[in-house]
C-alpha cells in the first residue's frame, strides 16, 4: 500500500474516537423528531437524510458511533483485564487451579461466538451495562488462553527462576516479570477483540438485545432502516456502511500491529 | 488410537457437562423471578405458588440442577411456556431447516474459497491475488446484519431475481446463504492461500516440477491434498461463528430455523425455550469439533502421537 492509504485506517480510527470522545459537545440532534421531514434523503442540510420519525441520520450516526466505541472500549479493557490476570496466575500457580482454569475455558469456548452474550444479555435484559457485561463474560476467555500459553513458555527462564530465589512474591514475578514478555501479542489481540466487540455490540443491537430506543446505536439503526429499506436505502447503507469501515480499519491496523509487534507470526507475513 | 479416542471423548463428555450446567445456572440465578416473568405482575399468591411447583422453582437449586440433568440425561427438554408443546418437537421442526441454511453456506462458502484461494497462491503477489486479499479483507469485516439488506436490496428488489426471505423452493436459500457464508469463505480463502503457499515451496513440489508433471496435477493433487488438511480442522471452528451467524441471518430472512426460534422465545420470555436452543446450538458445536478433531487424527498420525 502506497503512502496515504496507508494512514487511511489510522485516520478513520482517530476520526471515530474523536467523535466518540466531543459528541456530547457537537451541535447534534439525534432525538430530534420532525414529521415533516420522514424519510427525506440525503441533502445539503442532512448530509445523510432523515429516518423514519424524521431525525437526522448523520447526528443519529454519530452518536451510535460513540456508543459502540464506549462500548468496545470498556469490553476490551476489562476482558484483556480479567482474561490475562487469570491467565498468568493459571500458569503461574499450575496444578489444580490451573487444570480448573483451563475447564472453565474450555466451557466457555464450547458457547460458540457470541452466543453466551446472546443469552446473557437475554436473561439481563436489554441495556448498555448489560451488554457491556455480556461482551467481557465472552471476550475475557480468549484473553486468559492467550496469557496462559505465553506465560508458560516464559516462567521457566532463568530470570523469573532469579527472581523467585531472591524472594520475590507471586504478585511482582507475574506484574514484572512475566506479564512485559507476554504482552504484545496480548495487544494485538486486543486490537482484533476491538473490532470484533464493535461487530457483536451492532449485533446485539440488531437483535434488540443491547442499546435501547431511543438511544441510537448503529445495530438497532440498521434494524429499523431494514423496514424502509425499498423507500429509504440510506438508512441502512449509512449504518452499515460505518460498522463495516470501522472493523476494517481496526483489522487492518491489528494486521500491521502484528506484524511489527510479534516475531512469531513471521511465516504469515509474506 | 483407542486412547486418544477415549481421552477426547471424556473430555468432550466433561466440557458437555459443563456446558449444561452453566446454561441452568444462566437462567435461575439471573435477577427477577421467572414466575412474576410467566404470570405478570397482577398474578394472584396461589396461581404463583401453583406455578412454582409445578416447575420445580420451591425446591433447592442443586435438587433443580439434579432434576434437569435427570431430565437432559432422558432427552427430555421440557414444555414450552408459550405454546405449552414439548420443546424435544419444536426443536427437532427447526433443526432440519437450520441444518439446510448452514450446509448450503458452507457448500457456497468452499465453492468460493478454494478457487479464490488457489488462484491468489498461483498467481502470487499478482493482480488475482490482491483481489482475493481484498475480497478476505472486506468478507470478514461486513456485517451479516448489513450484507443481508443489502443483498436483499439489490438481488430481490432491484433485479427481483430471487425471493425477499422465507422459505419457498431451493432459489430462497441463496441469498441467507450467501449472507452467512461470505465471511467464512473470506477467512478460508486466506488460509487456503497461506497454506498452498506454503506447500508450493518445498522440496517435493519441485521434485514434481521437474518430474514434468503439469501444473493442474502438481498444484491439484500434491500441494493442494497438504493445503487442505490444516484448513479442515479450522473449519471445526468456524462453524461456531456459523451458528452463531445463523441466528442473524434467519432473523433477516425471516427463515424458520432454531436460531428465529431462540430470538423469538427471547422476546416471549419463554426461557425453557432459550435454554434448549442455547443447549444445542452448543452442543452440537462441541460435536463437530470433536469429529473433526477424530478425523483429523485418523488423516494425520502426528496429532495422535502429539496427544499420547
Amino acid at each position: 500500500m502506497n503512502g496515504v492509504l496507508r494512514q487511511l485506517p489510522l485516520a478513520i480510527l482517530a476520526a471515530w474516537s474523536l467523535a466518540a470522545l466531543l459528541a456530547p459537545w457537537l451541535p447534534l440532534a439525534p432525538d430530534q423528531i420532525g414529521l415533516a421531514r420522514i424519510l427525506e434523503i440525503p441533502q445539503p442540510a442532512a448530509w445523510l437524510g432523515y429516518d423514519d420519525l424524521g431525525r437526522p441520520v448523520l447526528d443519529r450516526l454519530i452518536v451510535g458511533a460513540r456508543t459502540s466505541f464506549i462500548v468496545a472500549a470498556a469490553v476490551v479493557f476489562l476482558s484483556l483485564l480479567v482474561g490475562t490476570t487469570i491467565g498468568l496466575f493459571s500458569a503461574w500457580f499450575g496444578g489444580w487451579f490451573d487444570r480448573v482454569i483451563v475447564f472453565i475455558t474450555d466451557v466457555f469456548l464450547a458457547f460458540p461466538g457470541i452466543l453466551l452474550a446472546i443469552a446473557l444479555a437475554a436473561v439481563l435484559g436489554p441495556g448498555i451495562s448489560n451488554a457491556v457485561f455480556a461482551l467481557a463474560a465472552v471476550g475475557w476467555v480468549g484473553f486468559a488462553r492467550l496469557a496462559r500459553a505465553q506465560a508458560l513458555s516464559v516462567k521457566t527462564l532463568d530470570h523469573v527462576t532469579a527472581a523467585r530465589s531472591l524472594g520475590s512474591g507471586h504478585w511482582v514475578i507475574a506484574r514484572r516479570h512475566i506479564l512485559p514478555l507476554v504482552l504484545s501479542p496480548l495487544i494485538v489481540q486486543a486490537t482484533f477483540e476491538l473490532a470484533g466487540v464493535v461487530i457483536a455490540e451492532a449485533t446485539l443491537s440488531f437483535l434488540g438485545l443491547g442499546v435501547q430506543p431511543p438511544e441510537a446505536s448503529l445495530g438497532a439503526m440498521i434494524r429499523d432502516g431494514t423496514r424502509y429499506m425499498l423507500v429509504a436505502p440510506h438508512m441502512v447503507v449509512a449504518p452499515g456502511l460505518a460498522v463495516f469501515i470501522i472493523v476494517l480499519s481496526v483489522n487492518l491496523l491489528g494486521d500491521r500491529l502484528r506484524d511489527r509487534m510479534d516475531v512469531r507470526f513471521d511465516d504469515h507475513k509474506q | 488410537m483407542l486412547r486418544y479416542i477415549a481421552l477426547r471423548l471424556a473430555s468432550s463428555a466433561l466440557v458437555i457437562f459443563g456446558v449444561s450446567s452453566v446454561v441452568f445456572l444462566l437462567l435461575h440465578l439471573v435477577p427477577g423471578d421467572p414466575v412474576e416473568v410467566m404470570l405478570g405482575e397482577s398474578a394472584g399468591v396461589t396461581d404463583r405458588e401453583a406455578l412454582r411447583e409445578a416447575l420445580g422453582l420451591n425446591l433447592p437449586l442443586w435438587q433443580q440442577w439434579l432434576q434437569y440433568m435427570q431430565q437432559l440425561l432422558q432427552f427430555d427438554l421440557g414444555v414450552s411456556l408459550h405454546s405449552k408443546r414439548p420443546i424435544a418437537g419444536l426443536l427437532a421442526e427447526r433443526i432440519p431447516v437450520t441444518a439446510v441454511l448452514a450446509g448450503a453456506s458452507l457448500l457456497l462458502a468452499l465453492l468460493l474459497a478454494v478457487p479464490l484461494g488457489v488462484l491468489a497462491a498461483v498467481y502470487h503477489n499478482r493482480a488475482v491475488d490482491r483481489g482475493a486479499m481484498v475480497f478476505a479483507l472486506a468478507g470478514v469485516a461486513i456485517p451479516n446484519f448489513w450484507l443481508g439488506p443489502l443483498l436483499i436490496l439489490v438481488f430481490a428488489y432491484w433485479f427481483g431475481w430471487l425471493p425477499v426471505s422465507g422459505m419457498q423452493g431451493p432459489a430462497s436459500v441463496i441469498l441467507p446463504a450467501l449472507t452467512l457464508g461470505t465471511a467464512l469463505a473470506a477467512l478460508q480463502s486466506r488460509m487456503i492461500r497461506t497454506a498452498l503457499l506454503e506447500e508450493l515451496g518445498r522440496d517435493y513440489i519441485r521434485a514434481a516440477r521437474a518430474r514434468g508433471f503439469s501444473p493442474l496435477r502438481v498444484i491439484g493433487r500434491h500441494a493442494l491434498g497438504n493445503a487442505l488438511l490444516p484448513v479442515t480442522t479450522v473449519l471445526g471452528l468456524q462453524l461456531g461463528a456459523l451458528l452463531t451467524g445463523a441466528v442473524v441471518t434467519e432473523q433477516i430472512f425471516n427463515w424458520p430455523g432454531v436460531g428465529q426460534l431462540l430470538i423469538d422465545s427471547i422476546q416471549k420470555r419463554d426461557y425453557p425455550v432459550v435454554q434448549a436452543c442455547i443447549l444445542f446450538i452448543s452442543l452440537t458445536y462441541v460435536s463437530v469439533n470433536l469429529l473433526t478433531d477424530l478425523t483429523y487424527a485418523v488423516l494425520d498420525p502426528r496429532v495422535r502421537l502429539e496427544a499420547e
